[in-house]
């Protein structure tokens, strides 16, 4: 911005609100605070309005009254008979599940195409850069929709597991069974189990806690902090003595046996899927819906994340791998030890920028019937109840939470990797 | 001289050997597969998979592609004429879908003679020959011919004119009716500039540019609509109305996307500019602008466009979904648009600013000459994504209702003569989206090796 070094010295007038730079720009921003005010106002003022005029006043009592539909996909027990606020907190869940679930498998399979599109071998850097063509230049609602109708279409239905000479078997030892109507996987269960804790009474948001769960936690817990106890003193003592003393089996030791009794005393066994009738039974049953979007959402993102770990990998300069050749490192050792801590400053904030955008684009879980957050609070209930204008703001909070709370641990990181610069 | 080294150099070759030519397992073919595809054993592993691979990827898809049917006008027909072609139904497309319904996934019900209502694009009505499926195609042709000026700099300049007139050809060819509303809308901003040149000369360009802007804003709002109303009465030029509830297809896509995408990045290099700003409140307002519609799913958005706009407006205002749904997809567009702006401006080197400033330039003088085309060069390939992920965005209005071309393939499906048909509208959808994309994407690849003005 300009200065003026020798301030004229003639009285204000009300023309230097706009031609001196002194006071333009406090002009501008009161002017634009104004408008701003006036618009908001001006909405503000319409929404009532339009509201008294249709007789429904912003209210949320509708959250207590009971859902009276189902939701089958959930990780929290709920009845059609809950209300509309269980119905939503299910919803909630079930975003973040699936978008916990896609952002891990995107990652993995996003890092291993980023760096086979590097290979040297030209038919793997061909195909991969295929699959990513793909899957960018194609609106991933198409995916989703093209997902769910493979799963409905091509898939065996339960009735051809029947009989003496089925058609379709079950996979992987007969523990999982992959069929047109979702996928049923073994459940853990505890033949001598602790029970379970149940919080919060009777409100909408009760949820049980299952105390085997803390007690493996509990001990896993304990097993990483010995653990690490176990390899600090082997550091000292490599430092003081140059010879670092065997402990990997004592580390494997810690792990697993405390864990293994711990199973053993529980009873832990695995509950398979069993045909029963027309459908399967026992186990846990993977609906469709989220089979069709996981598998969506993460090929999708993971065709962003192969970039992103591609571009990375190539910013790192050439001079840091020749270096570390010239060191006599492996190439496993180069990209481990080398190329990857450099890129990854490089990679991590686009890739929680990617991780945002699923979670976002899972959203789009109503296109094939998932029940996340978009599909009860902004589906269900909003038509049910005539509360759009409730829903859809609550609906955006939650999302603007999520969102807010993933770049806030973007910020802290970029914030910590600026201290390692120099 | 020494008598023993006499001895020992019997013979010293004075003249060049002839170059031989390199092993042939190094060059050609032959050394290129060695080098790409079997340099070691990891690598030929590699390769046999791949190989396996395309094989098992092609032997199902291929036969599939091109032992189909064309002609059909049912499923069951086309299972009819591959059980008697082939012996069995698997394995064979069937694109007589696609023959069949080709006009409506391009332009969904856009209707082929607007002017007679109860007219099907079967029986042509008297007098027409040809479906007003031209005014969109006319439309897409002018969007090309005005786009080419702008992004291949050996273009035609006189094509500029159409691109600055396409914003009002546009909605007149798609919408129909008078062709007085589109000129008189343009006639609003002839006469700012006029107002503008007038005012400048008497008193100072900031005066010029508040009259040049009230002036265009009070014409729109109280004089187009009765001047063209006048005008249409004595001469009445106009096509057919077509209503916006009639569009849908692919068209509806390519025109959300032309829409959004021509309108963000305006608003984007504003807001970008605004969060740039040194002043508090213009920055905060942007700020939070921007990361509200950047943490929010544009589903989200499509739902306050379908159920909630209706409540912020004053009561009685009803205008159509279309054009509610094209400002939130704007918007939404914008704000990514000037968070890709910004990274470019924050990746100028503050010489750049200072040396504006030290010419004398002030603020806009510096931002168009200086900063602007910089910033945008560097922010080439973020803005074309931006604009790739938009058009593929434009699919989400079919959760709200809209029939573009995934709501339209449910329509067809839902049709008794095609239910079940689902992998070649999948294929042909996929097709139509990849094609466009794939182009912007190497198209702004393109453009950033035609502006790499050296630094490397």
């Amino acid at each position: 911005m300009t200065t003026i070094s020798d301030p004229p010295k003639q009285q204000f007038r009300l023309s230097m609100l706009l031609y001196d730079t002194r006071y333009r720009s406090a002009t501008i921003q009161v002017l634009a605070m104004f408008f701003f005010m006036l618009l908001a106002a001006w909405l503000i003022s319409n929404t009532v309005q339009n509201l008294a005029n249709l007789g429904k006043p912003i209210s949320f009592g509708f959250f207590s009254d009971p859902s009276s539909y189902d939701i089958n996909q959930r990780l929290l027990e709920y009845t059609s008979r809950d209300s509309h606020l269980r119905a939503a907190l299910i919803g909630l869940l079930n975003t973040l599940v699936v978008a916990v679930l896609g952002c891990i498998t995107a990652t993995v399979i996003g890092v291993l195409v980023g760096v086979l599109r590097l290979s040297n071998n030209w038919l793997v850097a061909r195909i991969m850069t295929f699959y990513v063509e793909m899957f960018r230049n194609i609106p991933v609602l198409l995916w989703i929709v093209f997902a769910m109708a493979i799963l409905i279409e091509s898939l065996p239905s339960p009735r051809d597991f029947r009989g003496d000479t089925p058609s379709a078997t079950m996979d992987l030892f007969d523990t999982v069974a992959v069929t047109n109507r979702g996928v049923y996987i073994p459940e853990p269960l505890f033949s001598r189990s602790l029970g379970d804790v149940h919080l919060l009474g009777d409100s909408s948001l009760r949820f049980d806690v299952s105390l085997d769960l803390i007690a493996i936690l509990v001990v896993l817990g304990c097993s990483i902090y010995a653990m690490r106890k176990v390899s600090a003193r082997a550091n000292r003592i490599q430092e003081q003595t140059g010879e670092r003393p065997t402990i990997w089996y004592i580390e494997l030791g810690i792990l697993c046996v405390p864990m293994l009794i711990l199973l053993v005393i529980l009873g832990f066994h695995l509950g398979y899927p069993a045909l029963k009738g027309f459908n399967f039974s026992g186990g846990i049953h993977l609906r469709n819906s989220l089979i069709a979007l996981w598998l969506a959402l993460s090929l999708y993102t993971a065709a962003f994340i192969a970039e992103i770990v591609r571009g990375g990998i190539l910013a790192v300069s050439k001079g840091q791998s020749e270096a570390a050749a010239a060191l006599g490192l492996r190439p496993g050792k180069i990209m481990r030890l080398v190329i990857l801590p450099q890129a990854l400053r490089m990679i991590i904030p686009p890739m929680i920028s990617n991780y945002l955008n699923l979670t976002k684009n899972s959203s789009l879980a109503i296109a094939v019937g998932y029940m996340d957050i978009t599909g009860t609070l902004g589906g269900i209930t909003m038509n049910q109840t005539g509360r759009e204008l409730e829903c859809v703001l609550l609906l955006m909070l939650v999302y603007l939470t999520i969102s807010l709370c993933i770049s806030g641990v973007m910020n802290w990181y970029n914030k910590r990797v600026k201290l390692v610069e120099r | 001289m020494s008598d023993t080294h006499a001895e020992t150099v019997t013979f010293v070759r004075d003249t060049m050997l002839p170059e031989k030519e390199p092993p042939l397992s190094t060059v050609g073919a032959i050394g290129w597969v060695r080098d790409n595809l079997f340099s070691g054993v990891l690598n030929s592993i590699l390769t046999i998979l791949s190989l396996g691979f395309i094989y098992y990827v092609l032997s199902g898809i291929l036969p599939w592609v091109f032992q189909s049917v064309w002609n059909a006008d049912s499923l069951t027909e086309c299972r009819e004429i591959m059980v008697a072609t082939w012996g069995d139904t698997h394995g064979h497309a069937c694109w007589g879908v696609i023959k069949d319904r080709w006009l409506q996934l391009f332009y969904g019900f856009y209707p082929p003679y607007p002017a007679h209502p109860d007219a099907n694009f079967g029986s042509a009505p008297d007098g027409h020959w040809w479906p007003a499926y031209f005014r969109p195609n006319l439309a897409l042709i002018l969007l090309i011919g005005a786009m080419i000026p702008v992004l291949f700099s050996g273009a035609p300049r006189k094509l500029l004119y159409l691109t600055a007139a396409y914003p009002f050809i546009l909605p007149w060819l798609l919408w129909g009716g008078s062709v007085w509303v589109p000129l008189m809308v343009a006639a609003g901003f002839a006469i700012g500039y006029f107002a503008y040149v007038l005012v400048d000369r008497s008193m100072s360009s900031l005066m010029a540019t508040i009259a040049a802007v009230l002036l265009a804003i009070l014409w729109w709002v109280f004089a187009v609509g009765p001047v063209s109303g006048a005008l249409h009465s004595i001469l009445n030029i106009g096509i057919a109305p077509v209503q916006s509830r009639e569009f849908g297809g692919y068209m509806l896509a390519i025109i959300l996307g032309v829409v959004a995408i021509g309108c963000s990045l305006p608003l984007g290099i504003l807001m970008a500019l605004g969060r740039q700003s040194d002043l508090f409140i213009v920055k905060t307002l942007c700020v939070g602008f921007i990361e509200f519609i950047r943490g929010v799913p544009l589903i989200t958005l499509l739902f306050v466009a379908s159920l909630l706009l209706n409540y912020f407006l004053p009561p009685g205002t009803n205008f159509d979904l279309i054009l509610r749904v094209m400002i939130m997809m704007t918007l939404f567009a914008a704000a990514y648009m000037a968070e890709v702006i910004r990274g470019g401006l924050a990746a100028l080197p503050k010489g750049q600013y200072e040396g504006a400033d030290s010419l004398g330039l002030n603020y806009w003088q510096a931002q168009r000459l200086i900063i602007m085309p910089q910033a945008l060069k560097i922010s080439i390939p973020g803005i074309v994504n931006t604009f790739i992920g938009i058009f593929k965005d434009t699919t989400l209005v079919s959760i709200i209702g809209l029939f573009d071309v995934i709501g339209l393939a449910s329509a067809i499906r839902a049709d008794t003569a095609w239910n079940g048909i689902y992998w070649e509208l999948f294929a042909f959808i996929g097709a139509l989206f990849f094609v466009v994309c794939f182009s912007m994407s190497r198209y702004s690849m393109y453009l950033e090796r035609k502006l790499r003005t050296g630094h490397r």
